[in-house]
């Protein structure tokens, strides 16, 4: 019997096949498998909720207002989190101090995914002395402890930046500092992966048709290679939130982060340890707040890895 | 010649986040004493996975030995602790494995991962292991063998690391040998080396082999009899001449008529098999090779035909047609 | 074998050359380079050339870069501007371990770092003993129980445990142990510094303070090694030689401990290598947290001072310490393993 495509082509999918899956679905079959990381979602989205949605019981205006004779109230009805050390409402700061904290975890990873793409590619692509020049830079930074560089780099550009207003928000130049400053200080993990990426999919087939009818270095770049990259960016992204975040919170509980009275998660809590007997309201729920958040991007992180790219992981 | 193994009706699954993968099911099958089996089929046919459930080495969750029993010497290894089959293993059944390069543990000398079956199953001190060692490598054809005890594999070609995953098989004496693709990794010439070496060895020390291959080719050199497998069942199991003269199951047939042969003209195209082996995630019903099968009938598409005898000698297929006619059976 | 070694030498140096370009230019850019290396602020306009040229700031750049890698105690310097070079320099660089002295307190900066470090060291090596014994314990554990209720509770409060913040994990210790101890009338545990100064500097009191601010810092490297070492683990436990060793029938202690664990030891002992040298830097938030006296709180009190020799010197010894650790990681890794040794 000759093979023929009319032999195959008679041939039912029935029972004995299952039907065939495309990429983007089999990942979100894989994702949505993954317990922890639908709850992370979940409970990253009530969140973000939480700051977002706060803003419409609390003004900013009632987050800064202080008034000393109510300094240091433990919680009750009308102060659910209880009063800071200056008498502000600290259920009203930990909302705004959410959308700070937020808001530069996600702009600090926009920068650092730049940086990182931009420096991977270049040296994963290009090789060579490219390559060389750009590897000795990033090894250099990775050689020195991250939270050494934030201090020095926030001591050095601290008063640099003006406060700013931007729809109709009034954010202190700190909070652009510290976004640049953590963006600055995080991209050589990311660059290292997608040098990877770009050392092994250089060696592709379908690099070298590009190559052959005439692409631009930039355009095979941008619209070939990156593209098949993007499932270790993302995940890469995601968990750098977090990191994002925590950086934040180390940065301003030292003091040299974001200043007041622009609230954060992290900046709530410098100085607590003088009030650790007397008023714990004061570190518990923004250290909470951090917890779950860096908690719940982690299982998500986890989830994607595992959705998008199920080689990489043992179990 | 008695019974060393005799399996029956082994089923083997998976539990796999896409499913449950049936990969055994339902086979029988048995080995004499000082016999060669050779399994044969295609990959992901089931035959490395049988062999494995047998000695239990199937890893636990996701895998489930979820039936049959599978008797050596009468006693069902299926039903054995650990600790009990630890002192079958290596001992009384070897097994050897398809890729040397990632088969012997890199960070051990050679040395140290021969000696430390003898020492633990013949009971023997640090020399005696050594010296028996130095027999071993010799026997299996490795050259210096007294200075290469304190050489790591990455220091051994590939053929030579299968001689040394052989050394290691026979060093307690096993009465059966369980060979899982041995071969596949191999070039040709190396190949028919190692074929050569085990039938050498299985011919001086009266030991059963089970060659698990797809490799018709490396079956008729060594075999006595063939069992064919096809999605975790047994479709025909003969004698190996009977196998290549007189193939009954429509499977076995037309892998055999794949085959390029010399005395075949040039001209014509090679014949393969139309179509793809079922997926493992459905549970089997019906025969599974009924999809790409010529000479399907009704029947097949509902029932799983047992394993029956047809001919003489032995002779067994799991179909509801004779080839020969075309008619049922 | 000799031949890697050195080879790693030589890839080190220039590794060395670049983060010390990289230290000099943070340190020129950043306050006042005369400050800085003479070791006192001047305000006279006289004293301050006077200072410039003793230090040889009036130099090129490159000539400047030089005499902080070696000093200029070997050249001659032209103090009073006739022209005419008498005066021999007093800086001996920092290959000869001069790093300046302190704006703060007029010592010289390898004193200061110096009698920190080894407060630093009790505490983090403690630290890392701990980590390395516990994620050991645990990774291999649930690795070998994976799948079970253990192994998804272990892994759970892993996750738990690195998302937390540091001074989270410390204030909450500090709360339960310290105060609420206290209050309950229970032994309690002290939250400040290193000893108490009224029964002095003993053995006792060391252990006896360390063991919070220990603690903090343990939890999140637990957690990730742990997580580490489990994955390494069951990375091990699924190769061929695994299966082959169980296939000899060989026991399982002998199975794990032996064939999976001298396989798995090479990633982890590559990681714990590569980690240690950030150790000297200390862990900056906890001594805040704890007013331990060790290198990060050093770190952080002269930077929030400006004091740019001391921060410069700690992160050069720092940078030097990763690169050297580095190369003795890669070697002791070429060691271990027999495919590179014997090659």
């Amino acid at each position: 019997m000759e093979s023929t495509t009319s032999q195959i082509a008679s041939l039912s999918p029935d029972d004995l096949e299952t039907p065939p899956l495309n990429l983007s679905q089999l990942a979100w079959q894989r994702f949505r498998r993954h317990r922890p990381a639908i709850i992370g979602l979940v409970v990253l989205t009530l969140l973000v909720l939480y700051a977002l949605a706060g803003s419409l019981f609390f003004s900013e205006k009632y987050a800064n207002f202080n008034d000393t004779s109510l300094r240091l109230q433990a919680p009750s009805a009308e102060h659910p989190f209880g009063t800071d050390s200056i008498g502000r409402d600290v259920l009203a700061r930990t909302i705004y101090g959410g959308q700070i904290s937020l808001l530069i975890g996600l702009t600090a990873v926009v920068v650092e995914t730049f940086l990182g793409i931009l420096v991977g590619a270049l040296a994963g692509y290009y090789g060579g002395l490219v390559d060389s020049i750009l590897m000795r830079i990033t090894e250099a930074m990775l050689n020195i402890p991250e939270i050494f560089l934030l201090i020095v780099m926030a001591k050095y550009f601290g008063g640099k930046i003006p406060e700013l207003d931007v729809f109709g928000r009034t954010f202190s130049g700190s909070v652009v500092v510290i976004v640049l400053i953590i963006g600055v200080t995080s991209w050589m993990y990311l660059a290292r992966i997608v040098r990877a990426q770009f050392l092994s999919l250089k060696e592709n087939e379908f690099v070298l048709a590009a190559r052959a009818t005439g692409t631009r270095n930039i355009e095979i770049i941008f619209r070939h290679i990156l593209p098949n990259s993007v499932a270790p960016i993302v995940v890469s992204a995601t968990l750098g939130v977090a990191n994002a975040i925590l950086a934040e919170a180390y940065i301003s509980f030292l003091g040299l982060g974001v200043q007041p009275p622009t609230a954060t998660w992290g900046n709530m809590l410098d100085g607590a340890n003088n009030y650790l007997e007397s008023a714990p309201w004061l570190w518990f729920f923004p250290g909470l707040l951090i917890l779950l958040t860096v908690l719940s991007i982690n299982f998500l992180g986890d989830g994607l890895r595992d959705a998008l790219d199920p080689r990489g992981r043992t179990v | 010649m008695s019974t060393l193994l005799e399996v029956k009706d082994l089923r083997t699954r998976f539990h796999t986040p896409e499913g449950i993968v049936y990969a055994v099911n339902g086979i029988s099958f048995y080995v004499a004493e000082g016999e060669t089996l050779a399994v044969v089929g295609e990959s992901g046919c089931g035959k490395s996975v049988s062999m494995l459930s047998v000695l239990q080495l199937i890893p636990v969750p996701p895998g489930e030995i979820a039936g049959g029993v599978a008797l050596f010497r009468g006693q069902d290894l299926l039903k054995k602790s650990e600790r009990e089959m630890e002192a079958i293993r290596g001992q009384e059944i070897a097994m050897i494995f398809q890729d040397p390069m990632t088969s012997l543990n890199p960070v051990l000398t050679i040395g140290r991962q021969i000696t430390e079956s003898l020492r633990i199953h013949m009971g023997m001190d640090q020399n005696a292991a050594e010296a028996r060692t130095v027999e071993l490598l010799e026997m299996v054809g490795i050259s210096d063998p007294s200075h290469r005890l304190g050489d790591y594999p990455h220091q051994f070609s590939g053929g030579m690391r299968q001689r040394v995953m052989i050394a290691i098989a026979l060093a307690c004496n096993p009465s059966l040998l369980i060979a899982d693709e041995p071969t596949t990794a191999l070039d040709v010439t190396i190949q028919a080396q190692i074929v050569e070496l085990v039938t050498k060895i299985r011919n001086q020390v009266h030991m059963a082999v089970i060659w698990i291959t797809h490799d018709l080719g490396v079956v008729a050199g060594i075999a006595d009899r063939v069992i064919v497998m096809y999605a975790g069942f047994i479709v025909e199991e003969a004698s190996v001449n009977a196998l290549y003269e007189n193939p009954r199951h429509p499977y076995t047939s037309a892998l055999l008529g794949a085959l390029p042969r010399m005395d075949r003209r040039r001209d014509r195209r090679l014949k393969s098999i139309p179509g793809a082996p079922p997926s493992l995630l459905v549970e089997p019903h019906g025969c599974p090779f009924t999809a790409r099968c010529e000479f399907t009938i009704e029947r097949c598409k509902t029932e799983n035909p047992p394993l029956t005898p047809v001919g003489q000698n032995h002779h067994n297929i799991a179909c509801w047609v004779d080839i020969k006619t075309g008619a049922p059976r | 074998m000799t031949r890697y070694i050195i080879k790693r030498l030589m890839q080190g140096i220039p590794l060395l050359i670049v983060i010390s370009v990289v230290l000099f230019a943070l340190m020129m850019s950043m306050g006042d380079p005369v400050a800085t290396m003479g070791g006192r602020r001047v305000t006279r306009a006289a004293d301050y050339e006077r200072l410039k040229r003793q230090l040889g700031l009036d130099k090129p750049i490159y000539t400047q870069y030089l005499y902080w890698l070696v000093g200029n105690s070997w050249t001659r310097i032209d103090l009073d501007k006739d022209g005419v070079a008498e005066t021999p320099g007093t800086r001996l660089g920092i290959l000869r371990g001069d790093f300046g002295t302190s704006l703060v307190n007029r010592k010289p900066v390898m004193q200061v770092i110096g009698e920190r470090i080894p407060n630093t060291l009790i505490l983090m090596l403690t630290g890392e003993l701990i980590v390395i014994l516990g994620a050991l314990l645990v990774g291999v554990y649930s690795a070998l129980r994976q799948y079970s209720l253990l192994d998804h509770v272990v892994t759970a409060l892993s996750f738990i445990g690195y998302s937390m913040p540091i001074f989270f994990i410390a204030l909450l210790l500090m709360t339960v142990f310290a105060v609420l101890f206290k209050r309950w009338g229970l032994p309690y545990l002290p939250t400040v510094g290193m000893f108490d100064p009224q029964v002095g500097k003993t053995f006792g009191q060391v252990v006896y303070h360390m063991v919070l601010p220990v603690i903090s810092m343990s939890v999140v490297s637990l957690a990730s090694y742990s997580r580490y070492i489990r994955s390494t683990m069951l990375d091990v436990l699924n190769q061929d030689y695994i299966r082959t060793a169980r296939s000899k029938g060989l026991p399982r202690r002998s199975v794990i401990f032996v064939h999976a664990l001298k396989n798995a030891s090479l990633p982890i002992a590559t990681i714990v290598g590569l980690d240690l040298p950030f150790l000297l830097g200390g862990a900056v938030v906890t001594e805040r947290i704890f007013a331990w006296p060790g290198m990060g709180r050093l770190f952080l009190d002269h930077v929030s001072r400006a004091d740019t020799p001391v921060v410069m010197g700690i992160l050069m010894l720092v940078a030097v310490a990763v690169i050297v650790f580095q190369i003795i990681t890669d070697v002791v890794y070429a060691w271990l393993d027999p495919r590179i040794r014997y090659d």
